[in-house]
């Protein structure tokens, strides 16, 4: 039994049709002491689309993500993601204390071989030129997700999966984060955004599921 | 489509509680034929009287031992290849029984050692061997016990028996070649060849060894289904048709 | 391979930032060394004697001690997850790591070994083959410890249960190693000893990495 709320805003042109399709999920599921934690999940993304994961807490939004980005196995169902690089921002931020903003990126663009963009001037672009040379354990909790956040910035992921990216920001915080949502699907990636519903993204062309929470099944 | 069946909880719980009878005949038949023969008919050993006579439980033992590791590993690789439910609970109802074996093998090599060195434990390659090879099940059972949620846990447990098999010939073998380095004392029968007369009952009650091995498995396997199942319909269906025994060990132990 | 030498370099400056925690294997390497005459007795031949499996239970020992830093800070500030989306193969991810654990915690401990062969009255013609010893067997138990501490990062527990799962493990390189150095002692041929903890070295660095990265696959689901 599946069970999906989507708004798909209709195309004005017919190009639309022709983009290509990024991820295809069929009758997802997993299973926690052998009950499925969400009911199972169909839908396929496109580039150049953008869909939010609504739901109450417990009903699996982390869990559905992280099946996405290949952190977690299904149950059944399948997955077939067509992206040739997917990102992911998870409620760990992967930072690493000892290291500065700066530090911590030229990592990350080394480790994802090169720089693609200067570090500089994502660390502008997400707020942190004053605070970048500063261990990252002085910073707040705002400014590390913004540094998470400047991640995406550097390692141009085609497709985006953000499991909660709007905690812990202030108002120019979330701006920030729909400007590169923005950015990002008007570039021709697909992004997947989990969020438990005080800010949405409301964009154009987007589309929203509502993931219920798995029920016992009785067999 | 036995195979498939399998799979399926409820089916396999009535399956393996047909069989379990048999095997346990099978079983109580095989070894007293052949303890009768050990324990009476045989005639005492040349050199070491009638204390020989621990063979027809220690070897069968240790063999089993070794055996059931083997067994466990080649379940879990199926297990964690093709994330088989069925698998991990047959590998992991195992470790428990190979334990068993081991400490079997373990307390009656100690007994056969007394009368021959005087002394309860000897560092022998065989006895060394399976004190390491109970550390191993101990490792498997204790990680599968550790994690809370039962896949993860069988599929942590069930990885870690695949990479002890791997190592257990290689510990056998250094073990062997450590005991012999440091002139070692070692418990077995004089000489390398056994009297066919004192062979055969040994073989039947290896025999015998390998179907308490099957009735005690599927009877675990059967309780941790339904542990497991606790909440599915198929086993409330089970507990009211009065399988008293089963299904009150199981409700007692979820309070 | 840029991934590799990138995650490699940063361990080491990680480590090296927290230049006090480094020492920390050392130390007890040297207290646990030093408990053997207490407990035993000073005699030196007795001390002689034993000295080749002290050294070796003692690198042990500091070995699985030190392990829990492997995957820990990884683990619980979400790099693992990172890695394991990014599309890198997480075995030779692994491999990174264990490195630069053996660089920072093992090649220490072979590095210290004459100053506890030292203490314990080991005969001077051992030293180097004892040194050798650990030089190809602590990368054999990070190695495998790898995997240990793969399945039990998520537990609570993990490190007491951590010991039971790779002390089994560790018999073989034990009487390896131990039988090497003891070799040269009784004036016995040694290579054959230190060959097959080559061998085991190089099989772990094939399979290990792999089964560490399946743990650790397992460990996050």
């Amino acid at each position: 039994m599946a069970f999906s709320n989507l708004q798909i805003l209709q195309p004005d042109s017919e190009t639309q049709a022709e983009l290509p399709e990024m991820l295809k999920v069929s009758q997802l599921s997993l299973e926690r002491y052998f009950q499925p934690v969400f009911q199972p999940v169909d839908f396929s993304l496109k580039a150049g689309e953008l869909m939010v994961i609504t739901g109450a807490n417990g009903s699996g939004k982390t869990t559905l993500i992280r099946l996405l980005a290949g952190i977690l196995t299904a149950s059944s169902g399948s997955i077939s993601s067509s992206a040739t690089s997917t990102a992911y921002l998870g409620h760990a931020l992967a930072i690493k204390e000892d290291l500065s903003a700066l530090q911590n990126l030229r990592f990350v663009a080394e480790f994802n071989g090169g720089f693609k963009t200067s570090i500089e001037l994502v660390l502008r672009q997400a707020g942190l030129s004053r605070v970048a040379h500063q261990p990252a354990r002085t910073l707040s909790a705002g400014q590390r997700k913004r540094c998470a956040l400047a991640r995406l910035l550097l390692v141009s992921a085609q497709l985006w999966l953000l499991d909660e990216p709007y905690s812990n920001l202030d108002q120019e915080g979330i701006e920030l984060v729909d400007e590169l949502l923005i950015q990002h699907v008007s570039g021709g990636g697909a992004a997947i955004v989990a969020t438990h519903g005080e800010h949405r993204p409301q964009l154009e062309r987007q589309r929203d599921l509502f993931l219920l929470a798995g029920f016992a099944t009785d067999e | 489509m036995f195979i498939h069946k399998l799979g399926s909880p409820p089916w396999f719980y009535d399956f393996a509680g047909k069989c379990i009878p048999w095997l346990w005949a099978a079983f109580a038949i095989l070894a007293s034929v052949s303890l009768y023969q050990g324990l009476f008919r045989v005639p005492p050993d040349y050199l070491q009287g009638e204390s020989f006579r621990i063979i027809y439980l220690h070897v069968p033992a240790a063999w089993m031992s070794m055996m059931i590791y083997a067994l466990m590993a080649v379940m879990g690789f199926i297990a964690l290849v093709w994330r088989i439910r069925m698998m991990e609970i047959l590998a992991m109802c195992s470790a428990p029984i190979g334990a068993a074996f081991t400490l079997v093998a373990l307390v009656s090599g100690s007994l056969w050692g007394r009368p021959t060195w005087g002394t309860y434990w000897v560092w022998d390659a065989r006895l060394t061997s399976e004190l390491v090879l109970l550390f191993l099940y101990l490792g498997v059972m204790g990680l599968f016990s550790a994690y809370d949620e039962p896949r993860k846990a069988a599929r942590a447990a069930c990885l870690l028996a695949i990479v002890g098999v791997i190592n257990l010939p290689i510990i056998h073998y250094s073990v062997k070649w450590w005991n012999t380095l440091h002139q070692g004392s070692s418990i077995g029968l004089s000489g390398s060849s056994i009297h066919p007369s004192m062979l055969w009952p040994l073989l039947v009650m290896a025999l015998a060894t390998k179907f308490y091995y099957a009735a005690n498995l599927l009877a675990r396997a059967r309780v941790l289904l339904l542990e497991q199942d606790l909440r599915k319909g198929w086993t409330r269906k089970i507990s009211k048709i009065g399988n008293s025994n089963v299904s009150s060990r199981v409700e007692k132990r979820d309070q | 391979m840029q991934a590799f030498s990138a995650l490699l370099r940063r361990d080491l400056s990680l480590a090296l930032r927290r230049r006090d925690e480094l020492l920390l294997p050392l130390f007890f390497m040297m207290v646990t060394v030093s408990l053997f005459p207490l407990g035993i007795g000073p005699s030196s031949d007795l001390l002689a004697r034993i000295a080749p499996g002290v050294i070796w239970i003692a690198a042990l020992l500091a070995t699985v001690v030190s392990l829990d830093s492997l995957f820990r800070a990884d683990y619980e500030d979400g790099s693992l997850e990172q890695f394991m989306v990014s599309g890198q193969p997480l075995p030779l991810l692994v491999l990174a790591k264990v490195l630069a654990h053996w660089l920072i915690a093992g090649l220490p401990v072979v590095l210290l070994s004459p100053l506890l062969a030292l203490w314990l009255n080991l005969d001077v013609q051992a030293w180097w083959v004892m040194m050798a010893s650990l030089a190809l067997g602590t990368p054999i138990l990070s190695l495998i410890g790898a995997i240990g501490v793969g399945l039990t990062i998520g537990l609570r527990r993990g490190g007491q249960l951590l010991s039971l799962l790779v002390f089994p493990l560790y018999v073989p390189v034990l009487i390896i190693a131990t039988a090497a150095i003891m070799a040269v002692l009784d004036g016995l041929p040694y290579v054959p000893f230190l060959g097959l903890l080559l061998a085991g070295l190089l099989t772990s660095l094939t399979l290990a990495p792999f089964a560490a990265a399946a743990a650790l696959k397992i460990s996050l689901s």
